[in-house]
């Protein structure tokens, strides 16, 4: 069976998930033909282990998103079982190159086996489903599920050029000032609820964030409560993380917010209450107050 | 202006999901309710509706108890309620070719949907849409107007927002939007209950209604269960926490 992996880029060189596609792929004993969306990463890719050759498709398309145009100029080149991240921009390019096939997508893949079978979390992680796919498919896989390609390879590099009209055209670009790591990228989240008593309290959590390099989460309640940037919002509503070490602060764990955080690998949950829900998918727990357990945390992590 | 609305009827975000015989418990859903991304849709759908003097055609294929979600979109101002009236267990290019052909049948000038359902999390459905209608497609919007024929919609970007425009039909899928949800007013849901729900099947669209050949259900499971934590009263332990995830989980 033959694989297409479209390449994640970030600016000029690959986004770490173009890493673990290339991994999933090759863990299933198959080599994949890597498309390099105008090029970029075409030679860091070349050199990941797994890749049997990698093709540049450039274009004028790509200086802006437009879903459509890429799916497009992408599309001719694709064979076989097409994979690509369950990024937001991935997710939409698949699902275009899918209707383009008419074939069907299955989105936000945690686990894959040959044959193809294939694990996604459905109703946001509440629950997960097994699919066995016959037939060509697109496929995303959850960025930070599958483990790293290695590097040592020197993979072919072939480029075409196609042209492809935009559907789309940017008007206004609206910068925000906000350095702040997105909690989807991130690997460390540190996120407080209600429990933190007020919006203005969130600097504790900023500044061990900034000492761990962490991003900056928030629950549902506090999003619509308190007017916090939806962005930062965790749960099924907000983001669905999975980062290595997730700390909720003052955060009681609704279900809908279990939801956006259970896949992560380790789980620190403080809260002054017991009972807190959060407490049962914690790895490690501190029944306390927040304004007792960060400073003592902050200096701990100074110490580091 | 036709205005087409996408909605998905899905377990409440505050239902507990049970699994039975490596099948999800449909039955033991105490509450189902539009997608919350849809609702979002709605809305926008609505004011574009109320600037234009559209029309508001609301969409939703599966099964019957969808009848009371488009009678809800109906209560806030829906013009014309539409079922795809659908059983079978549909893979996403099946799902999109039914409601392409409603749209199509529909001259509809803009489609408006969430980002993704509650449910499947995928976001397929816009995007795949858009392909087979030959529309433009920007997705994660958080508003979109009509101005001058043109489409100006708000979406994220690398650096912030950026708006952009598009022309033409158009598919636009919403995270969650600038505007508050309007509620449904006395008169709004006496005036819903006799609203006439127009009732299709895929085969009246030329398409056939059977389980999709190509993605086949194994099992449906609970997710793993973690093995339970280590939890402290008070502060005490936080140094050995942190010595933990530092020396043994590798994770700091």
């Amino acid at each position: 069976m033959k694989f297409t992996i479209i390449a994640e880029t970030n600016g000029d060189v690959l986004h770490p998930t173009t890493y673990q596609l290339i991994g999933a792929i090759s863990n299933i004993g198959a080599e994949s033909t890597v498309i390099c969306p105008n090029g970029k990463g075409s030679s860091e890719a070349s050199k990941i282990k797994g890749v049997e050759k990698i093709i540049s498709v450039n274009g004028d398309c790509f200086d802006l998103f437009d879903g459509g145009a890429w799916a497009s100029a992408i599309n001719s080149v694709c064979e076989g079982t097409v994979v690509i991240s369950a990024s937001p921009n991935g997710r939409e390019i698949g699902s275009i190159i899918a209707a383009k096939r008419n074939i069907p997508i299955i989105q936000d893949v945690t686990g894959i086996s040959s044959g193809i079978t294939v694990t996604r979390p459905i109703y946001s992680g509440k629950a997960t489903e097994t699919l066995k796919i016959t037939g060509e498919s697109v496929i995303t896989l959850r960025p930070n599920a599958f483990e790293n390609a290695d590097v040592g390879n020197e993979a072919p590099i072939s480029v075409i050029n196609q042209t492809t009209d935009l559907r789309v055209a940017i008007i206004e670009a609206i910068n925000k000032a906000s350095e702040r790591l997105d909690v989807t990228e991130a690997d460390i989240v540190i996120s407080g609820g209600r429990g933190m008593g007020s919006i203005d309290n969130f600097s504790h959590l900023e500044s061990i964030a900034d000492s761990l390099d962490a991003a900056v989460g928030a629950s549902r309640a506090v999003v619509d409560e308190w007017g916090m940037p939806h962005r930062m919002q965790v749960g099924q509503t907000g983001k669905t993380v999975s980062p290595s070490l997730y700390i909720a602060v003052g955060i009681s764990g609704a279900i809908q917010h279990l939801a956006g955080m259970r896949s992560s690998k380790y789980i620190v949950a403080i809260n002054k209450d017991p009972d807190a829900p959060i407490f049962t998918i914690a790895d490690y727990g501190i029944v306390a107050s927040w304004e007792d357990a960060l400073p003592i945390l902050k200096s701990e992590l100074m110490k580091l | 202006m036709n205005i087409a609305v996408l909605l998905k009827q899905v377990p409440d975000t505050t239902a507990k999901i049970t699994v039975s015989n490596g099948k999800v418990d449909e039955n033991s859903v105490n509450k189902w309710s539009m997608s919350p991304y849809d609702e979002y849709a709605l809305e926008s759908g609505l004011q574009m509706k109320e600037k234009t003097g559209g029309v508001l055609i609301a969409i939703a294929c599966g099964p019957e108890r969808n009848k009371k979600m488009l009678t809800d979109a109906a209560a806030v101002g829906a013009d014309t309620l539409i079922h795809i009236s659908a059983n079978g267990i549909f893979d996403s290019i099946q799902v999109q070719n039914f409601l392409a052909a409603v749209i199509k049948k529909n001259e509809v000038d803009v489609v408006l949907c969430g980002k993704q359902a509650a449910d499947t999390n995928s976001g397929s459905t816009g995007p795949g849409v858009a392909e087979i209608l030959g529309a433009a497609c920007v997705t994660m919007v958080s508003e979109v107007s009509f101005v001058e024929n043109d489409f100006i919609s708000v979406r994220p970007s690398v650096s912030g927002t950026e708006k952009v425009s598009t022309n033409g039909i158009s598919v636009f899928t919403f995270d969650k939007g600038v505007s508050e949800l309007r509620r449904p007013n006395v008169r709004g849901i006496m005036m819903a209950k006799k609203k006439v729900i127009e009732t299709i099947k895929p085969e009246d669209l030329g398409l056939e209604e059977i389980d999709s050949q190509r993605v086949i259900l194994q099992s449906q499971n609970s997710p793993p269960e973690k093995e339970p934590g280590q939890i402290y009263e008070g502060i005490e332990e936080i140094p050995s926490i942190i010595s933990k995830l530092r020396n043994e989980a590798n994770v700091i």
